[in-house]
C-alpha cells in the first residue's frame, strides 16, 4: 500500500515538473527574472527606478577626501606606500593617490584609424 | 513574422562597398565609434569617436568610366573635436567622447557641423582652400619680410591654384548650459536655433548666440528621491519648427510645442504603449527605455528604439505604435545574463531611408536588421570583414531561437554579444548605408544594373 502511495507521489511531482516547464517556455521573460532573483534576493525593489537612474546621472564623478589622504599619509610616515590596487581608478581610503595612478587625461593626439 | 528576403528584380540586394579602421582586435577605447552622420546631401559622412575626433569622409565624383558605381568615400577632413575634461569644482570627469553630430544644412561654400560631449556643443566650419595669393610686394613667397629698399616695382598680388586643403576651425562653443549628460542635439528647421538634451532638462540655442539658452523643458524633480524617469533623446520635427519630441527611460515619447508655453514642461502628445500587466516582470521598464527617436523624412512619423524593437508612430495617434518590428526577440531568454554583463543597457539607434520605406537598426554579433514597412519584410546582415570582398553581395542572416539549427543559421548562444552595432545612417537619397561596428565604418550599397 505505501509503495503505491509512494508512485502516487512520484506521478504528481514529474506533473509539476511538466507545468513549470511549460510555464517557463510560455514566458521566457518570468523564468529570466526568477534566474536573477535567485542569483541576487537583495536585488532592489524598484526596478529600473531611483538606484538606477542616479547611477547614470552621477557618470564621471570622482571622488577624493583630503581628511583620508592626510590619515593615510601619516599613518604611513615610517611604512611603505601602499601601491594601487588593481582598479586604478577607485582612489579612496587607505591608498594614498599619486600622479601616476590617476589615470590619463591628455587627449589623443594620434589620428583615428578610419584615417586610412 | 519572418519572411525570407527574395531577392528579385525590384528588390534591392546589398553588397559591401568599403570598409575603414583597424584590422586587429585589440580595440584602442579612443577608436570606438560613437556617432555616424550622412549630410543632407549625403555627399558627406561624419564619424565621432570616444577619443573626441571626428573624421568626415567625401563621395568622389561618379566617373564617366565607371557609370554603374557610386563614388567612394575619402578622407576629407579630420580634427580633434573635444578634450577629456575635469570641473574641479563639481569633481567632475568630462568625457571626450563625441555623443552626436548634426550637420547643418549648406548656405554657402563652407559646411557646418555641430559635435557635442557630455557637457559641450561646438559648432565646427569646415572649408576648402584651393587657391593662394601669389606676389606680394613686402613679403617673399615663403613669408619672409623684404627690405622695402628693395622693392623698385610693384606688381598686384594675384590667386593661384593650389593643393586642396580642408580647414576645420572651431566658430562657436557653447558651454555650461547642461547640469547632466547631453545625450542629444537637433537642429531646427528654421536653421537659425537647436536643442540641446540632457538627462533631465531641454535647452534651446540660436546658433549665433553662445553665452545663453532658453530651457525648454525640464523634469527633474524638487526631490531627487523621486526621480522615476530620464530624458533618452530628442528630436525637432523636420518641417515644424515649433515642434518638437523627447523620448523617456520608461518607453513614453512626449510632442512639444513652442507656441503653446516658453517652458514645454507640459505636453501635447503624450504616446505611450499600455503594457499587459500579466507581462511585468524586473526587466519591463529597462527594456521598454527608448534609445533612440527619429522623424520620418515626411514629417508624419515618428520612429523609436527600446532594447528589443523598432515601433513606428503615427503622430496623430497617442495610443500605440502603428507598426513594431522585433530586432532580436530571442533575447527574451537571456535577460538574466544580459543584465549582468550591462548590455541590457545598450543604446542602439535607428534611422529611416530616405523615402521613409525602409527603417534599419543594429544589433549584435555585428548583425544589422532592415525592415521593408509597406511588404512586411525583414533582412538580417552581417558587417564583417569575411564578407568584405568588393561589391560582394550580403548574404542575409538568421538565428536560430531554439529547436534545430539549420545550417547557415546561428544559434543565439554563439552571439558574441561584445560585437554590437550601435550607430548606422542611410544616406538621404540613395541605398548606401554607413554601419558601425566597434571601430570600423562599413559602407554598403545596393548592387547598381
Amino acid at each position: 500500500m505505501s509503495t503505491e502511495n509512494q508512485e502516487t507521489e512520484a506521478q504528481f511531482e514529474s506533473e509539476e515538473e511538466k507545468q513549470d516547464s511549460q510555464e517557463k517556455n510560455s514566458n521566457p521573460v518570468k523564468a529570466e527574472e526568477a534566474k536573477l532573483k535567485a542569483k541576487y534576493p537583495n536585488l532592489g525593489q524598484k526596478p529600473g527606478g531611483s538606484d538606477f537612474l542616479m547611477k547614470r546621472l552621477q557618470k564621471g564623478q570622482k571622488y577624493f577626501d583630503s581628511g583620508d589622504y592626510n590619515m593615510a599619509k601619516a599613518k604611513m610616515k615610517n611604512k611603505q606606500l601602499p601601491a594601487a590596487g588593481p582598479d586604478k581608478n577607485l582612489v579612496t581610503g587607505d591608498h594614498i593617490p599619486t600622479p601616476q595612478d590617476l589615470p590619463q587625461r591628455k587627449s589623443s593626439l594620434v589620428t583615428s584609424k578610419l584615417v586610412g | 513574422m519572418h519572411h525570407p528576403v527574395k531577392l528579385g528584380a525590384n528588390d534591392v540586394q546589398w553588397c559591401f562597398s568599403q570598409v575603414k579602421g583597424a584590422i586587429d582586435d585589440d580595440v584602442a577605447e579612443a577608436d570606438i565609434i560613437s556617432t555616424v552622420e550622412f549630410n543632407h546631401s549625403g555627399e558627406l559622412l561624419a564619424t565621432g569617436d570616444k577619443g573626441g575626433r571626428v573624421v568626415i569622409f567625401q563621395q568622389e565624383q561618379e566617373t564617366k568610366g565607371q557609370p554603374h558605381s557610386r563614388g567612394e568615400y575619402n578622407v576629407y577632413s579630420t580634427f580633434q573635436s573635444h578634450e577629456p575634461e575635469f570641473d574641479y569644482l563639481k569633481s567632475l570627469e568630462i568625457e571626450e567622447k563625441i555623443n552626436k553630430i548634426r550637420w547643418l544644412p549648406q548656405k554657402n561654400a563652407a559646411q557646418f557641423l555641430l559635435s557635442t560631449n557630455d557637457k559641450t556643443i561646438k559648432l565646427w566650419k569646415i572649408s576648402e582652400r584651393d587657391k593662394r595669393p601669389e606676389g606680394y610686394n613686402l613679403k617673399e613667397e615663403d613669408g619672409r619680410y623684404r627690405d622695402p629698399s628693395t622693392v623698385t616695382t610693384l606688381r598686384v598680388p594675384v590667386f593661384r591654384p593650389m593643393d586642396l586643403m580642408v580647414e576645420a576651425s572651431p566658430r562657436r562653443v557653447f558651454a555650461n548650459a547642461h547640469t547632466y549628460h547631453i545625450n542629444s542635439i537637433s537642429v531646427n528647421s528654421d536653421y537659425e536655433t537647436y536643442l540641446s538634451a540632457d538627462d533631465l532638462r531641454i535647452n534651446l540655442w540660436h546658433l549665433e548666440i553662445t553665452d545663453r539658452s532658453f530651457n525648454i523643458v525640464d523634469i527633474k524633480p524638487a526631490n531627487m528621491e523621486e526621480l522615476t524617469e530620464v530624458i533618452t533623446a530628442a528630436e525637432f520635427h523636420p518641417n515644424q519648427c515649433n515642434t518638437l519630441v523627447y523620448s523617456s527611460s520608461k518607453g513614453t515619447i512626449r510632442l512639444c510645442d513652442m507656441r503653446a508655453a516658453a517652458l514645454c514642461d507640459k505636453h501635447s502628445k503624450l504616446f505611450e504603449e499600455p503594457e499587459d500587466p500579466s507581462n511585468r516582470s524586473f526587466f519591463s521598464e529597462i527594456i521598454s527605455s527608448i534609445s533612440d527617436v527619429k522623424f520620418s523624412h515626411n514629417g508624419r512619423y515618428m520612429m523609436t528604439r527600446d532594447y528589443l524593437s523598432v515601433k513606428i508612430w503615427d503622430l496623430n495617434m497617442e495610443n500605440r505604435p502603428v507598426e513594431t518590428y522585433q530586432v532580436h526577440e530571442y533575447l527574451r531568454s537571456k535577460l538574466c545574463s544580459l543584465y549582468e554583463n550591462d548590455c541590457i543597457f545598450d543604446k542602439f539607434e535607428c534611422c529611416w531611408n530616405g523615402n521613409d520605406s525602409v527603417v534599419m537598426t543594429g544589433s549584435y554579433n555585428n548583425f544589422f536588421r532592415m525592415f521593408e514597412r509597406g511588404h512586411r519584410r525583414d533582412l538580417t546582415l552581417e558587417a564583417s570583414r569575411e564578407s568584405s570582398k568588393p561589391r560582394a553581395v550580403l548574404k542575409p542572416r538568421k538565428v536560430c531561437a531554439g529547436g534545430k539549427r539549420k545550417k547557415d543559421e546561428i544559434s543565439v548562444d554563439s552571439l558574441d554579444f561584445n560585437k554590437k552595432i550601435l550607430h548606422t545612417a542611410w544616406h538621404p537619397q540613395d541605398n548606401i548605408i554607413a554601419v558601425a561596428t566597434t571601430n570600423n565604418l562599413y559602407i554598403f550599397q545596393d548592387k547598381m544594373n
